[in-house]
């Protein structure tokens, strides 16, 4: 029996194999880009991973040198005598035939995370370890340090452009003779060891987690890469939903003839079950193969993205992890179980003698229309809800899948308000007819139209919030690099030689003092600065007094950054303690985009008299020509040409990191934008067979086949128009709660939205586009029509 | 990796890196091996041998707090050369680790320390003799007046020792024989030690007085390949004699007794095998080994026939390569305290 009533299953799919085509591609699709982009995200998370492990980042608080770029390892000793657990750390970059190589050099003896950043989980053989230089690197870098004259052990645990080697190597490669680059401290330590100021006075402590967990930095990027791939899933699914839907109700006669062959009822959810779940897996199977070819083919733009903006190495080659291809599979379960589950309810409350209807799923009952709307309404509400009181990054989440779901669900509404509207306004009998069927065809096409709201909607939306923080970031830019020359001393000591130098050669030398500190308990980068009008005329403030940088200037106030306005619960007017007695007052918040750290600035002097040991390395300078200023320092003064940097290369540099991020999200926009237009391939080739008995009539009257073929077309043409142009409202919504929701509580700082009209309206092209392609086909077959079909509909043959 | 992986790798050669090597004499990978009727010349000796493969200094106390409550302590500093060479900077092969530990009659402290050897980390000079890594050390003006001085997350001590009678030298004049094979090291000691300091303690510093017991040894390969660990005793009787003894088990069942037999004025007997006989009475369960931490000893020469207690069962050493190690009481025959070592029992 069992057997039989599987046959009996299968036979519906052989008779219809465009639907069985139509289910596992969508499944495919939605699993494809879903996992795809977890392939990225979890290959450049154990980037992330397999560097802070190695450095420790994160777990441990560090000792960092207050002035010069490394310690003396003479401090390092002094600790270690005094009792403080520390761990050295030689850090730097190796010009390896024109690619840079960070090389790593750490003591396993005394490192606190001892050695467990390389051998793959494997104990490495330490006396061999110690006994010959060696270094560990994944297959990328291992080439390139070949001719280094050391061994090279390939580690795939190693992050991309990385070398973990033993300090003694690393001090010999990078000429460091002696100098380390930070120290590690143990979260132990043992009693009575003395203050860290008595012995190594020149050191600054940086705790745990501030300013160098590269993971959470990137995070606003993989979130978009998340939200994208969550989104392009949804539409997949509502593919799926469709096609499962069309499916189920096709069979309800053969469950009833199964059923009344004496299969029991459970039986047959059982077999239907089963046969879904062969499908996801099939589905879902192919979808992680196809995942893994679009990770393998963005993630070197992925990779260069990341390190572009952030600085992260990101290998550049994809690694098969279990963890994503299981997931792939799951969830292309999960989802079927979702798309199919209202449709087996449906079998098994439906009565054992009721009628088989064929064609009932396209012709929703209006009860179930209602039910729609009224379930739509409640999402939009409770996103609205969300929106003016939710707090917290989850409801963000949950306020974007109401708006999402409710926004989709309203759409048949929308588009049969419209229709009707068109339908009013006609005037020609052939028009009439065509809005009259186009609101027929509405309930059979809707399920696709949805697909193609979300998939513009997500477009708009990612779309809108990549460039919005381009565009902000620009403006950031302009505002902060507004020197046209930045220089850095080679060392403290030649900090004086080079401002006595500079000083007739520049209109103004704005000299970069920082220190890492607290403050209202919260780690911030404090900055001193040499009020300009630089400053002035450039910086943008979110909020300030009107006399913000007089105040700053006078040494009677200081401005913060957005972040730790935000975690610090400060605004203008409240006041900050400086340490000591020294407490002013908030004059200013700024905008400071992508820095995860509070930051906070006070006036030279003020700084000076705080931390008296600060000797700046770093300046900007105002000129108004900086050619012959390069030229001089470089001549006359002897730096080398490295450490001097114009504002122009910077800025490059920077939008040509953003170019990055538009390949990825463009690849993106245009992955989604085809899913949607399948769907909406795939719906149109299902009605099109049906509506013959429809069409017919309308052919008797005299209109022609290739006439009907092209208000196929325009039918198409009009519903896409009308989705796109409920998409970007939509897609508006969705940037903003992405901008203002969702990424205040992620990152601390809110994004203005900026909106671009010409972007949306290429977008509706693209998606009129696809739906004309997606219509063509199906027209086409209509229009080839043979008559003898048409004329079988009044002959009762068919 | 693991610095536990990296200290079997370290250590294991010094318990059995006899492997694959013959008897006595033989040159292990350049290493030196100790020939018998050796010649010491101090303060040199007191001071590391680079060319022998391990090496230790190695001190023990009983002491005695205010109020009469008994204590122990440990303070150890080994050397590993991973080649027989001096060398300077991170590259020297001559590898340090040390081990401290206090003893109460319910808690056990430990912490341990690592170095490279050519950096000033860690390292012994013999005049002024100091062997120090990190923060601890070790050190005196001469071998017969020192400070110690160790840390850890929970504990500290700072101790005085000043010796009350001579060096004793184990086996034949230092040179102390460790199996039937002829593996043996260089073995010497300073068991008159009278120690006074201060223990810093969880609950706070506790003044104490006591006597301290200081081994060194040095050699490339100490235990022979069918030796799986050993159970090493130093007590002090009250009527002024002291005992050394240690047994090898082997993996037939068999042991390798040894001891020195030490007058109250520093004059030694070395035993011989069967003059040691040392047999577990009562075993303790410690986190999840069953290790004996009661033992009869008897040395039937000096009619010595006495039981040996632990003061603190639990004095697990869980370093790297863990052990157990604390004080003892002695009773029977003759009364007295001590220091138990016992490693293999992992």
């Amino acid at each position: 029996m069992t057997a039989a009533g599987f046959h009996a299953l299968w036979s519906h799919w052989r008779r219809n194999p465009l639907q069985l085509f139509t289910l596992v591609a969508g499944l495919a699709l939605a699993t494809a880009l879903w996992s795809g982009v977890q392939a990225v995200n979890a290959e450049a998370r154990a980037s992330y991973g397999a560097a802070a492990a190695t450095l420790g980042e994160g777990q441990f608080d560090q000792l960092l040198p207050a002035q010069s770029d490394t310690i003396a390892q003479a401090d390092y000793i002094a600790l270690r005598r005094a009792g403080w657990q520390v761990g050295p750390v030689v850090d730097g970059r190796l010009d390896a035939d024109g690619t840079q190589i960070r090389i790593l050099g750490i003591d396993p003896l005394t490192a606190p995370n001892g050695f467990d950043a390389v051998g793959e989980g494997q104990p490495v053989d330490l006396v061999d370890f110690l006994s010959k230089p060696t270094v560990f690197a994944n297959a990328d870098t291992a080439d390139l340090l070949k001719g280094l004259g050391v061994r090279v052990i390939e580690d795939a645990g190693v992050a991309s452009g990385m070398a973990i080697t033993d300090v003694s190597v690393a001090q010999d490669v990078l000429s460091l003779p002696g100098q380390l680059s930070r120290l590690v401290i143990a979260n132990q330590q043992p009693l009575g060891v003395p203050p860290l100021a008595d012995v190594v006075p020149n050191l600054t402590r940086v705790a745990a987690q501030s300013g160098t967990d590269v993971a959470r930095l990137t995070d606003s990027f993989h979130l978009n890469l998340t939200a994208f791939g969550l989104l392009s899933f949804a539409v997949g699914i509502f593919i799926v939903h469709g096609t499962i839907g069309l499916a189920f109700e096709q069979r309800r006669s053969m469950v009833r003839t199964l059923r009344a062959l004496g299969m029991p009822l459970r039986r047959v959810m059982v077999l239907m079950g089963v046969e879904l779940i062969v499908l996801a897996l099939i589905g879902g199977g192919v979808g992680v193969v196809m995942g893994y070819l679009i990770a393998a083919a963005l993630l070197p733009d992925v990779a260069a993205t990341l390190k572009g903006l952030y600085g992260a190495d990101v290998s550049g080659t994809l690694q098969l992890r279990p963890s994503w291809w299981i997931s792939g599979l799951l969830i292309s379960v999960a989802g079927t179980g979702v798309a199919a589950i209202g449709s087996l309810m449906q079998v098994a409350r439906m009565p054992l003698l009721a009628s088989a209807r064929p064609q009932a799923w396209l012709t929703a009952s209006s009860a179930r229309r209602i039910l729609h709307v009224a379930i739509s309404g409640l999402l939009l509400a409770v996103a609205v809800a969300l929106g003016v009181w939710g707090k917290g990054l989850v409801l963000g989440f949950v306020m974007l899948g109401a708006l999402l779901i409710g926004a989709a669900l309203a759409l048949p509404l929308i588009l049969d308000v419209a229709l009707r509207l068109g339908q009013a306004r006609a005037r020609h009998v052939i028009w009439e007819w065509f809005w009259a069927d186009t609101r027929q065809q509405l309930p059979g096409l809707s399920l696709a139209l949805m697909a193609l709201l979300l998939a513009m909607a997500a477009n708009v939306g990612v779309s809108t919030m990549v460039s919005s923080f381009r565009l902000t970031f620009v403006g950031f830019l302009d505002q902060r690099l507004a020197s046209e020359l930045y220089v850095t001393a080679q060392t403290p000591a030649q900090s004086e030689a080079l401002q006595a130098f500079l000083k007739p050669q520049v209109r103004v030398i704005l000299p970069v003092l920082s220190v890492q500190t607290d403050l209202a308990g919260l780690p911030t980068d404090l900055y001193g600065a040499r009020i300009d009008s630089t400053h002035r005329d450039n910086w943008a403030f979110l909020e300030a007094r009107s006399d913000a940088w007089d105040s700053v200037d006078t040494g009677r106030g200081i401005i913060i950054n957005e972040q730790l306005a935000r975690r610090a619960g400060l605004w203008v007017g409240d006041d900050v303690s400086l340490g000591g007695s020294r407490i002013l007052p908030v004059v200013g918040i700024y905008g400071d985009y992508g820095n995860p750290i509070g930051q906070a600035i006070v006036q030279e002097d003020l700084f000076n008299a705080l931390h008296p040991n600060q000797i700046p390395t770093r300046f900007g300078l105002r000129t108004d020509t900086p050619d012959s200023v390069r030229k001089a320092l470089i001549d006359d003064f002897g730096l080398p040409e490295a450490n001097i940097i114009d504002q122009a290369g910077i800025k490059a540099f920077s939008l040509s990191i953003f170019e990055r991020t538009f390949t990825v999200t463009g690849a993106l926009n245009v992955l989604t934008l085809a899913v949607a237009g399948f769907a909406i391939f795939m719906s149109l080739l299902t009605l099109a067979s049906m509506r013959v008995p429809q069409l017919a009539p309308a052919w008797a009257l005299g209109l022609t086949r290739r006439k009907l073929g092209q208000l196929e077309l325009t039918r198409a043409a009009i519903l896409a128009v009308l989705t796109a142009t409920a998409a970007i409202p939509l897609g508006l919504a969705l940037a903003w709660v992405l901008l203002a929701v969702v990424n205040v509580e992620a990152f601390g700082w809110k994004l203005p939205m900026y909106v671009f009209p010409a972007a949306y309206a290429k977008l509706c092209g693209f998606a009129l586009l696809a739906a004309i392609v997606a219509a063509l086909w199906p027209a086409l077959r209509l229009a080839r029509t043979p008559p003898t079909d048409l004329l079988k509909v009044f002959a009762n043959e068919r | 990796m693991n610095v536990r992986a990296l200290v079997f790798l370290l250590c294991l050669p010094a318990m059995a890196w006899a492997q694959g090597f013959g008897g006595l004499g033989t040159q292990a990978d350049g290493f030196t091996t100790p020939r018998p009727n050796p010649v010491f010349d101090f303060p040199q000796d007191h001071g590391p041998h680079p060319d022998y493969r391990i090496e230790w200094w190695y001190l023990t106390a009983n002491m005695t707090g205010p109020d009469g409550a008994e204590y122990g302590l440990q303070w150890t500093l080994f050397r590993s050369a991973l080649a027989p060479e001096v060398g300077v900077g991170w590259t020297s092969p001559q590898i340090y680790f040390g081990h401290a530990a206090v003893s109460t009659k319910d808690a056990h402290y430990v912490s341990e320390r690592f170095a490279r050897g050519g950096i000033g980390q860690a390292g012994v000079t013999p005049a002024p003799f100091e062997a120090w890594i990190d923060d601890w050390h070790l050190k005196g003006d001469n071998f017969d007046t020192m400070q110690m001085h160790a840390t850890g997350p929970e504990f500290a001590y700072d101790v005085t020792l000043d010796a009350q009678g001579p060096l004793v030298f184990h086996g034949d004049g230092g040179f102390s024989v460790k199996s039937a094979k002829g593996q043996a090291s260089y073995y010497y000691s300073q068991p008159f030690y009278d120690l006074s300091g201060t223990l810093t303690l969880p609950d706070g510093p506790v003044p104490v007085t006591g006597t301290a017991w200081l081994d060194r040894e040095w050699s490339s390969q100490p235990l022979a390949d069918d030796q799986s660990g050993w159970d090493w005793f130093s007590l002090s009787f009250e009527d002024g004699n002291k005992l050394m003894g240690f047994r090898l088990r082997q993996t037939d069942g068999t042991f390798f007794a040894s001891g020195t037999w030490i007058a109250p004025d520093g004059t030694p007997t070395a035993l011989r095998p069967d003059d040691f006989i040392a047999s577990p009475m009562a075993l303790s369960d410690v986190g999840g080994r069953d290790v004996p931490t009661t033992w009869r000893v008897q040395v039937p020469r000096f009619n010595v026939d006495v039981t040996t207690t632990a003061l603190n069962p639990q004095a697990w050493m869980a370093v790297s390569l863990p052990y157990w190690e604390g004080p003892v009481t002695v009773q029977g025959s003759h009364t007295g305290r001590g220091y138990l070592e016992m490693t293999g029992y992992e």
